[in-house]
């Protein structure tokens, strides 16, 4: 399947290879970057490229691109998802992702490809499972393992990969039991230029962060499960159960993990929180074109909407901006066009407005396209969708564990065209 | 400093450069005790074995040690090195290594193995039909764990062999929501091609509804649709996984329904492509690629879902254009006006790439829906104004194609357009132009020969397309209107003679010698308005995803519209169904496979007539599904798959009466007198024996023993309760030979209780032991049966090392049951893992009184080590000893209770004589066992 992986940086070097098959010479990689450099913007390179002998799937994180190179069908997904989870636990491992993380810990890095696929087809690909067999570096054990010795391979084998449940280790103990959900949700919207709603659509996931001792089983359940339509789940969820009772019954995995995500569609009624009053006009031969903006708090169910940041990409006539925000900060890139305004949080009395005039190439005609502009926001203890957990309930364990839920709603692609 | 060493070498492989000259330096590491130091060096080895043949081998050694090495893991990581060495000499030790791990006890292995086939294949490709043959071993087994890879290894090795999968199609079914993500999809792309050969077309009879309509007669003639039931099973059994977090596994059940289930329920898979496209920009790409196909043909099922396919600006150019063509399919009477208010918002976009394609959704939106079609053009028309050049060049060329519908209405527009030749510079939309006014010049009469005028004076400098048109463009003109065009069309038609290029001269000479007249010209020239102002058909805007569904959805072929290497066609479905018994197997009803060496005199007669009447129940029980087999698999039990008890229920009562009459029979001429053997055969006798060709169980025994390393073993159920006397409650155990985990000193015994009552049976549970001193139990936790359900429970029993009777109670909510379990003396004891010289040691300090030496003939089928090992393995639990004479085998285990050593050696003489040597230090165990070794190798 995998036959190999390429590394390849921003600026275009190979920085890291592997192969699981016979060794496919790094030339291959001519054709990714041919695509590479014929593709306007780093994310328009086709995730599939096909060359005479080989095929490249590649996935881009991180400013890193992760080139699989393929000599057979396959499907595309399969080696999609791959690579992102290979991503996913690269986080998980060293914090961040990026070429300085993966060059330092080159052997972790390599321990862990070695493990996640055999013979390119996945063999491991559980954090969990992972984690028993090599250790994630910590700044204590990287200074202890330099003095004395010893290494990051776990020493024990890996019990997991045997169980019934193979997301979880065992033997786990905690002297704090907790555990945590972090019920969190998008908006994704399109608003049109007179303020009505186009499109809106919720993204919903519960995060978790379990810290439990032993085998616990839990069941979460919801006041209002019905709307929760269309679901994915991690495997450690009790699908039966699901369909039949409408309730969340697993044993978790170990840390933190995504336990389910949800979507609400655009069929349904989505509450929009926020509301934005615009007015962007360039005028036939004046070189001047004005710009306002104000920003205002609609259906937010007495919640305080912070950390709110608006960007626009401006069109290319555009030399420079000369703006006057009522709070918060902004800044033109005269280069890429690029406005973006720090406004914080909304203050309902006092709505916030960036207002001022946009200076155009002199002698230019007016731009035809109108920008777009995009908000992002976060509202806490509020799930927007009205989504609300009943109860969380522990079995198979005695002690009493700390139980907690967060929500949180936040702006996905939340755009307003104008 | 070894590790740093080692990590020097990593980032050497890691950068690419070429670290082989290090070679004999690492190899040197691979016995190295430190682990990441020998990960590092397998990961080395792995890498430059095929450099380096003949230092490679030097570490074989290596990996055949792990190979048997107690430890499971430690098996499991050996064998994957090896398999991972791609060097030709040891393919024959890698063929051996794998078909002894596809019947290792530990399913982590077996998986292993699974993996080790394709890496063979692919080393040496003569190999396959032996690698066939493990395949479809280890197809039998009914692990998840082993499923999804021996599937892989199916698909690499031998996907052409699609008869290998009928007998284990269900169990692969049942099996499927259990099995890691990745397996899944590489089993759901399968059973989707071997659906596609195995079960009717389920919307066979709407597309005969649309053929025959003329023609009710043969519509009445059909037997109606009935769908199989295995096809049903299928559809339900992938459903759940549509809500899988990986979008691979979303995507393969979304491609199986779209391949294979009725009109009617392929549109629940639209919602969770919907959410697909939340995902990574990656994942949606390949998303829409599927959605854009799936909406030409079910188009329905995406409608609800329109807004969600909606562009926003910051999507990538890619992405954009595939939602544009997703929305552009999804275009119908009802919704063309949100799709033209939405595609009139991406026409202002920046990016212009994007602007080009909306256009030519636009377009084919406009030819599709006649009713708005005007409204289009015009727009299109206001385009031709836009500042941008390729806007403008862009709505010329669907223009082009849209006037061609109906030119007549039309001649405003092109009169319009003719004055844009003056500005517009892109090749394609000047050649478009020329090509409207040359092919409707009879309504522009005036305009035409004084663009040709224009472009004459310009020709030297035009691109080829255009050139092409202007000859074109003259050549119609010369014959509407010769009069004005003659000098002109002359004029042209030479500057074109002394072009660079090849079809611009090529074309000139054509075109002169059909339309000008001459003396020599043929009879062609007759007929050349007819050839050049024919009527032409309008242009079909079709979506480059037409037809595209040949290709399996989801496949990198279907991806690239090309077939990649290694695809297999997605075959269509057969006009008939074949067989559907082909995918029965056989049920056993409450017995494992019994392949026990008999004990009584008449044995090798009693297995001949079991072998014969388990072959005749299975023509005799063809319906048996094999739901009741995954019910009384301990694994499955352990995860609760209740559900199919209700189903099977009818079946396996109509098989119980038939087997109950010839078991009756059986006891009747039974007649034994040995009154000690007597209970435990008779009991033995009285379950109904099959001789079990269903692979998998086999497998199930073998693995239990092949902690002896015996390449075969058996397994002896021993009856608790007969079914009469439990008034419908039947209770059999067996030694299931693994370790008791809760109480390492306890044998383990694997009790199966089945209710064949139609009421259920509630709290069972142990209760009242009557023990012998120093005895203990560990009962199993209360359970519940529902009617004609089967539960496999385990209880650990200490049995003190000796083989006085377990007594207890057997307690459900209404009655108690007296029951004992009395263990033969070989069930005692576990495997004992030793070598050649601690063996030799440890039978030193077991002489004298504790020796006993026993001399026997061999029975006729002990021809050699090999049934020998059966036997003794089968008869005691212990594992062999290795040995550097063929004429001994040697047997080690440990008491269960106390933890003692026994040591079994036969040695063959001459002439089928033979040796038993027993050395324990409890004698009393070693004299029962001399005794029942004696007897299973006299036979």
């Amino acid at each position: 399947m995998i036959h190999s992986l390429f590394l390849v940086n921003a600026s275009g070097d190979i920085f890291l290879e592997k192969h699981w098959k016979s060794v496919v010479s790094r030339s291959v990689c001519d054709y990714f970057f041919e695509a590479l450099e014929r593709a306007t913007e780093p994310e328009n390179v086709p995730p599939v490229i096909p060359t005479p002998h080989h095929y490249l799937i590649n996935v881009l994180r991180h400013r890193i691109y992760f080139v699989a190179v393929i000599q057979s069908e396959v499907p595309p997904l399969f080696v999609i998802e791959f690579l992102h989870r290979v991503v996913d636990t690269f986080q998980d491992y060293f914090g961040v992702c990026t070429e300085a993380a993966i060059k330092d810990n080159v052997v972790v890095v390599y321990e862990l490809l070695e493990e996640m696929l055999d013979n390119g087809f996945p063999l491991a690909t559980e954090s969990n499972i992972l984690k028993e067999l090599i250790k994630p570096p910590t700044i204590l054990r990287t200074v202890v393992n330099t003095i004395t010795g010893s290494t990051n391979v776990g020493e024990q084998l890996p019990t997991g990969q045997l169980s019934v449940v193979p997301w979880r280790r065992t033997g786990v103990k905690y002297t704090n039991n907790e555990a945590y959900f972090d019920v969190i949700e998008e908006i994704d919207a399109i608003i049109d230029k007179s303020g009505s709603t186009i499109t809106a659509e919720i993204q919903g996931v519960i995060d978790a962060c379990v810290k439990l001792t032993g085998m616990p089983d839990l069941t979460l359940s919801f006041m209002n499960p019905r709307l929760l339509d269309d679901v994915s789940f991690h495997p450690c969820v009790r699908f039966k159960r699901w369909e039949a009772e409408r309730i969340l019954s697993f044993i978790p995995p170990d840390g933190n993990f995504r336990l389910l995500s949800y979507h609400v569609s655009s069929q349904n009624l989505v509450a929009i929180p926020v509301y934005v009053k615009h007015n962007i006009s360039f005028r036939e031969g004046s070189s001047q074109g004005r710009f306002e903006l104000t920003l205002g708090p609609k259906q937010t169910m007495g919640k305080a909407v912070e950390s709110v940041l608006v960007s626009s990409q401006l069109p290319r006539g555009v030399l420079n901006a000369n703006l006057n925000p009522s709070q918060g900060t902004y800044t033109f890139d005269p280069v890429t066009k690029l406005l973006s305004w720090d406004v914080g949080k909304i203050n309902p009395q006092k709505l916030p407005s960036l207002k001022g005039s946009m200076s155009l190439q002199a002698g230019a005609s007016k731009p035809d396209e109108n920008p777009t502009i995009n908000i992002q926001f976060k509202i806490q203890q509020l799930a927007i969708s009205g989504l609300k957990v009943n109860r969380l309930d522990m079995y198979g364990e005695k002690y009493k564990p700390f139980k907690g839920i967060k929500y949180m709603t936040k702006a996905g692609k939340f755009q307003v065209r104008t | 400093n070894l590790s740093r060493w080692g990590i020097f070498v990593a980032i050497m492989i890691a950068r690419g450069k070429n670290a082989s000259d290090l070679f004999p330096a690492v190899v040197k590491n691979v016995a190295c005790k430190n682990i990441e130091v020998k990960k590092l060096v397998y990961v080395y080895l792995v890498r430059y074995a095929e450099e380096q043949q003949d230092l490679a081998l030097l570490s074989i050694s290596t990996f055949q040690r792990g190979l048997k090495d107690p430890n499971q893991l430690i098996r499991a990581s050996a064998l994957r090195v090896l398999s991972s060495i791609r060097v030709t000499i040891i393919v024959p030790i890698m063929m051996l290594a794998i078909k002894e791990a596809a019947s290792d006890m530990s399913p982590y292995v077996r998986k292993t193995a699974a993996h080790a086939i394709p890496k063979l294949h692919s080393l040496d490709p003569e190999q396959k039909d032996q690698l066939i043959e493990v395949i479809e071993k280890l197809l039998a087994d009914k692990t998840t764990l082993v499923a999804g890879s021996v599937v892989m290894a199916f698909e690499e090795v031998c996907p052409d062999r699609i008869d290998l999968i009928h007998k284990n199609y269900r169990k692969l079914c049942n099996l499927l929501i259990d099995v890691e993500e990745w397996g899944q999809v590489v089993i759901i792309n399968m059973l989707t091609r071997y659906a596609r050969t195995q079960f009717l077309n389920p919307n066979i009879n709407v597309s005969i509804t649309h053929m025959c309509e003329s023609e009710p007669a043969t519509l009445a003639k059909r037997k109606p649709y009935v769908m199989d039931p295995d096809h049903r099973l299928l559809l339900r059994n992938t459903k759940p996984l549509l809500q899988s977090r990986n979008a691979a596994v979303v995507m393969a059940v979304a491609q199986l329904y779209f391949h294979l289930a009725p009109k009617a329920e392929v549109g629940i898979i639209a919602k969770a492509l919907v959410r697909l496209m939340r995902s990574h920009s990656e994942v949606q790409y390949v998303v829409l690629q599927n959605v854009a196909t799936m909406s030409i043909k079910r188009r329905g099922m995406f409608e609800p879902y329109l807004k969600s396919f909606y562009i926003r600006s910051t999507d990538p150019t890619q992405i954009k254009v595939l939602k544009l063509e997703v929305l552009t399919n999804l275009a119908n009477e009802t919704n063309i006006s949100t799709i033209l208010r939405e595609f009139q918002t991406y026409i202002k976009s920046m990016d212009k790439d994007f602007v080009a394609a909306s256009i030519q959704a636009i377009g084919r939106c406009a030819t599709n829906i006649g009713e708005v079609r005007d409204t289009c053009l015009n727009g299109l028309v206001q385009l031709l104004s836009n500042r941008d050049e390729l806007v403008v060049a862009e709505s010329v060329v669907v223009i082009k194609k849209l006037l061609q519908m109906q030119p007549e209405q039309h001649s405003d527009i092109i009169k319009h357009m003719a004055k844009l030749i003056d500005n517009i510079q892109v090749p394609m939309a000047r050649a478009s132009i020329l090509w409207l006014i040359g092919e409707y010049c009879e309504h522009v009469p005036k305009i035409a020969p004084d663009v040709l005028r224009k472009m004459a004076k310009s020709f030297t400098n035009e691109e080829d397309i255009v050139k092409l048109q202007i000859i074109n463009l003259a050549a119609k003109l010369y014959l509407t209107n010769s009069k004005q065009s003659k000098l002109l069309t002359q004029y042209v038609l030479n500057l074109a003679k002394y072009d660079q290029n090849y079809d611009i001269r090529d074309r000139a000479r054509f075109i002169r010698q059909l339309i000008v007249p001459t003396d020599k010209s043929g009879a062609l020239s007759k007929y050349a308005k007819k050839l050049f102002l024919a009527l032409k058909p309008a242009p079909v805007l079709e979506s480059p995803f037409k037809d595209r569904d040949h290709f399996q959805l989801g496949s990198l072929s279907h991806l690239l519209n090309a077939k990649a290497a290694g695809y297999q066609e997605l075959p269509n479905w057969p006009e008939s169904a074949p067989d559907p018994s082909v995918r029965n197997v056989e049920v056993k009803d409450s017995v494992c496979a019994e392949r026990t060496v008999l004990t009584g005199p008449e044995g090798a007669g009693v297995l001949l007539l079991q072998t014969t009447r388990g072959s005749s129940n299975m023509q005799d029980l063809p319906k048996k599904r094999p739901k009741t087999l995954t019910k009384k698999n301990p694994l499955l039990l352990y995860l609760k798959n209740q559900k199919s008890a209700s189903e099977s229920e009818s079946e396996s009562e109509s098989s119980e009466s038939e087997e109950e009459s010839e078991e009756e029979s059986e006891e009747e001429s039974e007649s034994d007198t040995n009154v000690r053997k007597k209970r435990v055969r008779l009991d033995w006798n009285r379950i109904p024996c099959i001789i079990n060709f269903d692979q998998f169980d086999m497998n199930k025994i073998t693995s239990v023993f092949s902690q002896t390393l015996a390449p075969s073993g058996s397994i002896k159920m021993y009856e608790l309760l007969h079914r009469i006397k439990g008034e419908g409650l039947a209770v059999e155990y067996c030694f299931s030979r693994q370790p008791f985990s809760p109480e390492p000193n306890m044998v383990a015994v694997q009790i199966q209780f089945t209710n064949n009552t139609n009421s259920e049976t509630k709290n069972l549970h142990i209760e009242d032991p009557r023990l012998q001193s120093g005895m203990r139990i560990r009962e199993f936790a209360e359970i519940g049966l529902q009617p004609s359900e089967s539960v496999t429970v385990v209880m650990g029993i200490d049995f003190c090392d000796s083989t006085q009777a377990a007594n207890f109670q057997l307690c459900t909510h209404t009655r108690k049951f007296f029951v004992s379990i009395q263990p033969p003396v070989g069930e005692l004891m576990t495997p004992a893992f030793l070598t050649e010289n601690d063996f030799k040691k440890e039978q030193g300090k077991l002489m004298g009184m504790n020796e006993i030496l026993e001399k026997l003939t061999l029975g006729e089928k002990c021809v050699n080590e090999h049934v020998i090992v059966e036997r003794v393995t089968a008869t005691a639990n212990l594992s062999r000893v290795p040995c550097g004479s063929d004429k001994e085998c040697r047997f080690a285990g440990k008491t269960v209770s106390s933890g003692c050593l026994v040591l079994v050696t036969v040695t063959t003489k001459e002439g089928g004589g033979a040796q038993l040597t027993v050395n324990c230090e409890k004698m009393l165990i070693g004299t029962m066992l001399v005794k029942d070794i004696l007897q299973a190798l006299s036979q």
